[in-house]
C-alpha cells in the first residue's frame, strides 16, 4: 500500500498547482497502524515532490490503543507535530457496545504518554447521544477537561443504515435520543468547554487560543487539497476527486499507472452553497463579501427577509458583512445552510 | 361469409360475477373453445385490457366479443358483453346487461355468493335475462359445492341440477356451459325491417380513429355510411364504418336487429357518446330506449399538480383523460393553499383512485388530492338549492336554512358471525338499519340506510376487516335527507388551510378534527419555529395540537469528502421543500393534504 501511495503522490505532483503545503494530515481509518518506516517514506515522498512550510501542522489519527512511548517518540522525531486521539468516551461500557478496542484508563494512560513525550497540540474525538443508559456526558467531559487537550472534536453519534447499530435500529432494539436530548447535551458540551477557554470556532470543534486545527479550517475555506489512498478526496477549487473505495481496486489501478478516481465538477451553484454550508459552521461566519466577490451572489438581495427573520428571532447577527450562527442558530446550521441555498432548476 | 344469420342463431350473453370469482378466466376458455382466440394470442385475462384492471383484478371498461359456435350441426354466433364489477360502475353493468338475453351467473364454490352479485343478477332478473347458474372452482381444495348450490338454488329458485359445475381454470364445464348458452338462453327478437333502435352499452377511445362505439342492435337493420343519431344527445354523424367485434374488429356493411357491433364516425369527444343512449336513423328515426341515465358523479375531491407551475400540464392532461372516460367531470378551482388545480367529479372512491393512477401513470402526473367529499345541497329559506361540491361553497350557516345529504340504501351480505361489528360499524357511520334477511343459515343479508358521505373514506376496508374479508357490499341512491353538516377548518398558525376543510357532521366534527390535528402533527416537519394546528367550527377552536420548533439540525463533521455529500444531502432537501406548499409561514408537504385519507 506504502508503493500505491508513493506512486499516487508522484502521479499528483502538480495537482495543487505548486501552492505551498502548510497541513498534512493522516487520517481516515486507521493510519496509526503504519510503521515508523511507512510513514517516514511517505513523509520522503510528499517532500520531494511538494513544497512543505517548515512550520507546516503534522497530524495524525491515532487510536489510543496503538500508542507506546517508543513508537510516539518516533511520531515526534519524524516531524509530526499534532495528534488526534480516538478516545469517543471514557465510559467503558459505551466503549464495548461500540466495539472500541481502548478502555478508559488506557485512553487516559494515552494522552498522558503523549503529552509526557512531547506533543503539545492533541486533539481529543468524543461523541455524544449515545442511546444507552449508562452513558454519561458530564463525567466523559470532566475527565477531558481534566486532561485538558489542546483541541476537542465532538460527533452526535449517528446511526448508519449498513451498520451493526443500524441493524439494532431496525430490529427495535434501539433508538436514537430525541432532538431535544441531542440538543441538551450539544448546549452541555459547548457551555463546559467554552467556560474553560476552548473556542467554539466550529460546529464540531473546539479549541484553546493557537490551536484551531489548519487542515480542518482549510476544507472550510474552500482552500485546495489532495487526498492520497483509497477512498481519499482532493479539491481544486472547482472539482472534487474521490479515489476508489477498495484497497485492491485502488493497488491495481495505480500499479497500471492510472488514478483510480471519479471526477464531480462542482457548478456555480454548487460550490456556493459548499460555502454557505462551510461558512455558517465556523465561528468567522459566512462571508457575504466573498460570495458577493467571487460568485457574484447576492445573498443580501435573493434571501433578505429570511436573513432578517434569522437575526430577529436570534439564529444568527450579521457582523462586517458576515452571517454568524448563534448558538441556537448552530444548532439547526443545516436547516439554515438548507434553506440559504441555491438550486438550479 | 355467413355474417347475416338468422336470429334464432344468435344468442347475448354476459357474466355476472364477483371480483375473483373468475369472470375472465371463464371468459378466456370460452374464447378458446371456440377458436375466436388461437393459443399463441392467448393473453391471460384477454377481456380486461387495461393494465390497472388486471392489476386490480375488476373490470373497469366492459368489452364485448364475438364467438362462431356449431352445435349440433347447427352455427351459432355467440355475443359476450363484458360488465364492470365494481359498485362505482352500476349503470353501466345495467346497460351491458340490458343488451343480453341471457347471462351465466359465476359463483366461486369456494366463497359463495356476494352482495355485487346479487344485486346484477337482481338487475339481470329484472331485465328478464335467463340465469344459467356456474359453480366455478369446483377443483379448489376449499370448495364447498352442496353448500354453495343451496344457496344458488334459494336465491334464483332454480333446479339444482341446472347449476353448471366447472373450473375454468382446469377447462371443467366450458362444453356443457356453451351448450347450455345455446339451448337455455332464448335468441333476441326484433324486427329487421323496422327503424334502426340500437343501444350503446359501451365506448372505447381511440387515439387514431376517435371513438369506438360498441351497441346491441335491438330493431332494424345498421348499414355502413348511412346517416346516424344518437337520440339522447341529438347529434347526427356518419357511420364510416361499421363491424362486428371478434378479437379484433371486423369490418362489415350491415348489422341486423339482435345482433352487437360497433361504429367508428371519427367522434373525439368521449362525452358525446353516452352509454344507453339510442342510435337511429336521420332520416328514418325511432323512439328512444328506455333506461337511458346522465351518470352523475358522487364524490368530489380537488386535484392538484404537486409542481404549481405544471397546471397546464395537468390541463391537458385531463382532457386526454376524458376523452375515453366520461364519467370524469371537473372544472377549475383554486386553493389558497394548493394554486391553481381542479374540482373533480367521480363515480364513486374505486375511479377517483383509478383516475389519479392513471394521472400519474399514462401521463406521469403527480397530483394531490384533497379531502374527498359528496355532493351536498344548502338550502335557503325560501327552499332554493345550492349545490355544494366542495367545502368552500358552503354557505354561512346564518344565509341558509339547512344542509341536505345525500343517502344510500346498503346491502352487505355476510357471515351470520360477523353481524354484531357490521351492524356497529354501520351505526357508528349513521346507518339505520333497514331489514336483516338470511340467505341460509349462516350468510345474512343486511340492509342499512346510510349518508353517502360516511361510506366514502375507510367504510368499505373496514367493512372488510371486521368480516375477516367475508362481508361484501352494494348500494344505491335514495335522495337528500336533512342532515346537520358543518363546515371544520383547520388553521396552522392561526391561517386557515382551505384544501384541508371538510363537511362534516356536527356530532363528529370534534372527532374528526382531533383525529386529523393528530394525524397533521405527525406529518408536518419541525420547522424553526413551533406550528399551532387548530380545528375549528367557524371561530370555535374544537381540537388543537403543537408541532414543537426544531431543535437540532446539524450533523458533525464536515471534512473532505463529507462536503460533497453533506451538499448534496441538502440541496436534495431544499429541493424537496421547493415542493411543499406554503401556507402563512407554514410549510406543508404533500402528504398532508392526503392526511384525511389516512385517518383510522
Amino acid at each position: 500500500m506504502t508503493m500505491a501511495i508513493l506512486k499516487e503522490i508522484a502521479m499528483q505532483k502538480d495537482y495543487l498547482q505548486g501552492e505551498l503545503i502548510d497541513t498534512i494530515y493522516f487520517g481516515g481509518g486507521t493510519p496509526s497502524l503504519l510503521s515508523k518506516q511507512e510513514l517516514h517514506e511517505i513523509l520522503q515522498g510528499l517532500k520531494s515532490n511538494f513544497k512543505i512550510t517548515e512550520q507546516a501542522e503534522i497530524t495524525l489519527e491515532a487510536n489510543p490503543d496503538d500508542l507506546d512511548i517508543s513508537f510516539l517518540n518516533e511520531l515526534l522525531s519524524l516531524g509530526i507535530n499534532r495528534l488526534s486521539l480516538g478516545v469517543q468516551t471514557f465510559n467503558d461500557v459505551v466503549l464495548t457496545w461500540m466495539n472500541r478496542a481502548h478502555r478508559r484508563e488506557q485512553a487516559m494512560k494515552c494522552f498522558q504518554m503523549a503529552r509526557s513525550t512531547g506533543f503539545d497540540n492533541i486533539s481529543m474525538d468524543l461523541i455524544f447521544g449515545v442511546p444507552i443508559e449508562s452513558y454519561d456526558l458530564a463525567d466523559d467531559l470532566e475527565i477531558t477537561l481534566d486532561l485538558s487537550p489542546d483541541h476537542v472534536s465532538t460527533y452526535q453519534l449517528t446511526i448508519e443504515p449498513q451498520t451493526v447499530l443500524g441493524h439494532r435500529q431496525r430490529k427495535g432494539l434501539l433508538q436514537e435520543i430525541s432532538q431535544e436530548q441531542a440538543a441538551a447535551q450539544f448546549e452541555l458540551i459547548i457551555s463546559t468547554l467554552e467556560q474553560k477557554g476552548y473556542q467554539h470556532y466550529e460546529i464540531s470543534n473546539f479549541a484553546l487560543l493557537g490551536k484551531e486545527s489548519h487542515h480542518n479550517r482549510g476544507y472550510w475555506q474552500q482552500s485546495f487539497y489532495l487526498g492520497l489512498g483509497p477512498s481519499a478526496h482532493s479539491f481544486n477549487g472547482h472539482s472534487r476527486q474521490f479515489n476508489v473505495a477498495h484497497n485492491a481496486q485502488y493497488l491495481a489501478a495505480v500499479q497500471q499507472g492510472v488514478l483510480p478516481h471519479k471526477l464531480e465538477i462542482l457548478t456555480r451553484s454548487n460550490q456556493i452553497n459548499e460555502s454557505i454550508m462551510t461558512g455558517l459552521r465556523t465561528s468567522r461566519g459566512l462571508d457575504l463579501g466573498y460570495l458577493q466577490e467571487r460568485y457574484q451572489c447576492d445573498l443580501q438581495r435573493e434571501q433578505g427577509p429570511y436573513l432578517q427573520e434569522l437575526i430577529t428571532n436570534n439564529f444568527a447577527e450579521i457582523d462586517e458583512n458576515k452571517i454568524i450562527l448563534t448558538r441556537k442558530g448552530k444548532l439547526i446550521a443545516d436547516q439554515i445552510a438548507a434553506d440559504l441555498f441555491i438550486v438550479d432548476d | 361469409m355467413p355474417l347475416i344469420l338468422r336470429m334464432e342463431n344468435i344468442r347475448n350473453f354476459c357474466i355476472i360475477a364477483h371480483i375473483d370469482h373468475g369472470k375472465s378466466t371463464l371468459a378466456d376458455r370460452l374464447l378458446e373453445e371456440t377458436d375466436t382466440v388461437s393459443d399463441r394470442e392467448m393473453q391471460e385475462q384477454l377481456l380486461d385490457n387495461m393494465d390497472l384492471e388486471r392489476e386490480r383484478g375488476i373490470t373497469i371498461k366492459s368489452h364485448a366479443v364475438q364467438m362462431d359456435y356449431q352445435s349440433s350441426g347447427t352455427a351459432y354466433i355467440l355475443n359476450l358483453i363484458d360488465t364492470p364489477g365494481h359498485v362505482d360502475f352500476s349503470y353501466e353493468v345495467s346497460r351491458s346487461i340490458a343488451a343480453c338475453e341471457g347471462a351465466l351467473l359465476v359463483v366461486d364454490a369456494s366463497q359463495g355468493i356476494e352482495a355485487q352479485t346479487i344485486s346484477n343478477l337482481y338487475l339481470a332478473l329484472e331485465h328478464d335475462l335467463e340465469i344459467i347458474p356456474v359453480l366455478n372452482k369446483i377443483d379448489l381444495p376449499g370448495a364447498m359445492p352442496d353448500e354453495v348450490t343451496d344457496q344458488i338454488v334459494d336465491l334464483i329458485g332454480c333446479d339444482p341440477q341446472e347449476i353448471i359445475r366447472a373450473s375454468a381454470k382446469e377447462g371443467i364445464g366450458i362444453q356443457e356451459i356453451l351448450e347450455a348458452i345455446v339451448n337455455r338462453i332464448p335468441p333476441p327478437t326484433g324486427d329487421p325491417q323496422a327503424p334502426l333502435q340500437a343501444m350503446i352499452f359501451d365506448s372505447v377511445f381511440n387515439s387514431y380513429r376517435g371513438i369506438e362505439v360498441y351497441f346491441r342492435v335491438f330493431n332494424g337493420t345498421i348499414k355502413s355510411g348511412a346517416q346516424v343519431k344518437f337520440v339522447n344527445t341529438g347529434k347526427t354523424y356518419d357511420a364510416d364504418e361499421i363491424g362486428i367485434l371478434k378479437l379484433k374488429q371486423e369490418p362489415c356493411d350491415e348489422i341486423q336487429a339482435g345482433n352487437v357491433g360497433y361504429l367508428i364516425s371519427g367522434i373525439k369527444v368521449a362525452k358525446e357518446v353516452k352509454v344507453g343512449d339510442t342510435i337511429t336513423h336521420v332520416d328514418r328515426p325511432c323512439e328512444a330506449l328506455k333506461g337511458f341515465e346522465d351518470v352523475k358523479p358522487m364524490v368530489f375531491a380537488g386535484i392538484y399538480p404537486v409542481e404549481t407551475s405544471e397546471y397546464e400540464e395537468l390541463r391537458a392532461s385531463m382532457e386526454k383523460l376524458q376523452l375515453n372516460d366520461a364519467s370524469l367531470v371537473w372544472e377549475p378551482e383554486t386553493s389558497a393553499a394548493l394554486g391553481f388545480g381542479f374540482r373533480c367529479g367521480f363515480l364513486g372512491m374505486l375511479h377517483m383512485e383509478i383516475v389519479q393512477e392513471r394521472l400519474e401513470r399514462e401521463f406521469d402526473m403527480t397530483v394531490i388530492t384533497t379531502v374527498p367529499s359528496v355532493q351536498f345541497h344548502a338550502i335557503g329559506s325560501d327552499g332554493s338549492i345550492t349545490i355544494v361540491n366542495a367545502p368552500s361553497e358552503l354557505p354561512e350557516p346564518m344565509q341558509i336554512s339547512h344542509v341536505e345529504e345525500p343517502f344510500i340504501r346498503a346491502q352487505i351480505i355476510s357471515k351470520a358471525e360477523y353481524i354484531g361489528p357490521i351492524i356497529a360499524l354501520c351505526m357508528d357511520k349513521r346507518g339505520v338499519i333497514k331489514n336483516q334477511v338470511y340467505l341460509t343459515s349462516d350468510r345474512v343479508e343486511l340492509t342499512f340506510e346510510l349518508p353517502l358521505s360516511e361510506i366514502v373514506f375507510d367504510f368499505y376496508d373496514r367493512l372488510k376487516t371486521i368480516s375477516r374479508g367475508y362481508a361484501s357490499l352494494d348500494y344505491e341512491l335514495i335522495g337528500f335527507r336533512k342532515s346537520n353538516m358543518v363546515k371544520l377548518d383547520i388553521m396552522l398558525n392561526g391561517e386557515k388551510v382551505d384544501a384541508l376543510s371538510a363537511i362534516v357532521h356536527r356530532d363528529k366534527a370534534h372527532e374528526w378534527g382531533k383525529r386529523l390535528c393528530e394525524k397533521l402533527r405527525q406529518l408536518l416537519p419541525r420547522q424553526m419555529f413551533e406550528i399551532a394546528i387548530q380545528a375549528a367550527i367557524g371561530t370555535k377552536v374544537v381540537a388543537r395540537e403543537t408541532v414543537r420548533a426544531m431543535r437540532k439540525n446539524v450533523l458533525a463533521k464536515c471534512y473532505g469528502g463529507d462536503i460533497t455529500r453533506k451538499r448534496k444531502l441538502l440541496e436534495k432537501q431544499k429541493k424537496g421543500k421547493k415542493r411543499m406548499r406554503q401556507v402563512g409561514n407554514v410549510e406543508i408537504p404533500q402528504e398532508a393534504f392526503m392526511a384525511v385519507l389516512k385517518l383510522d
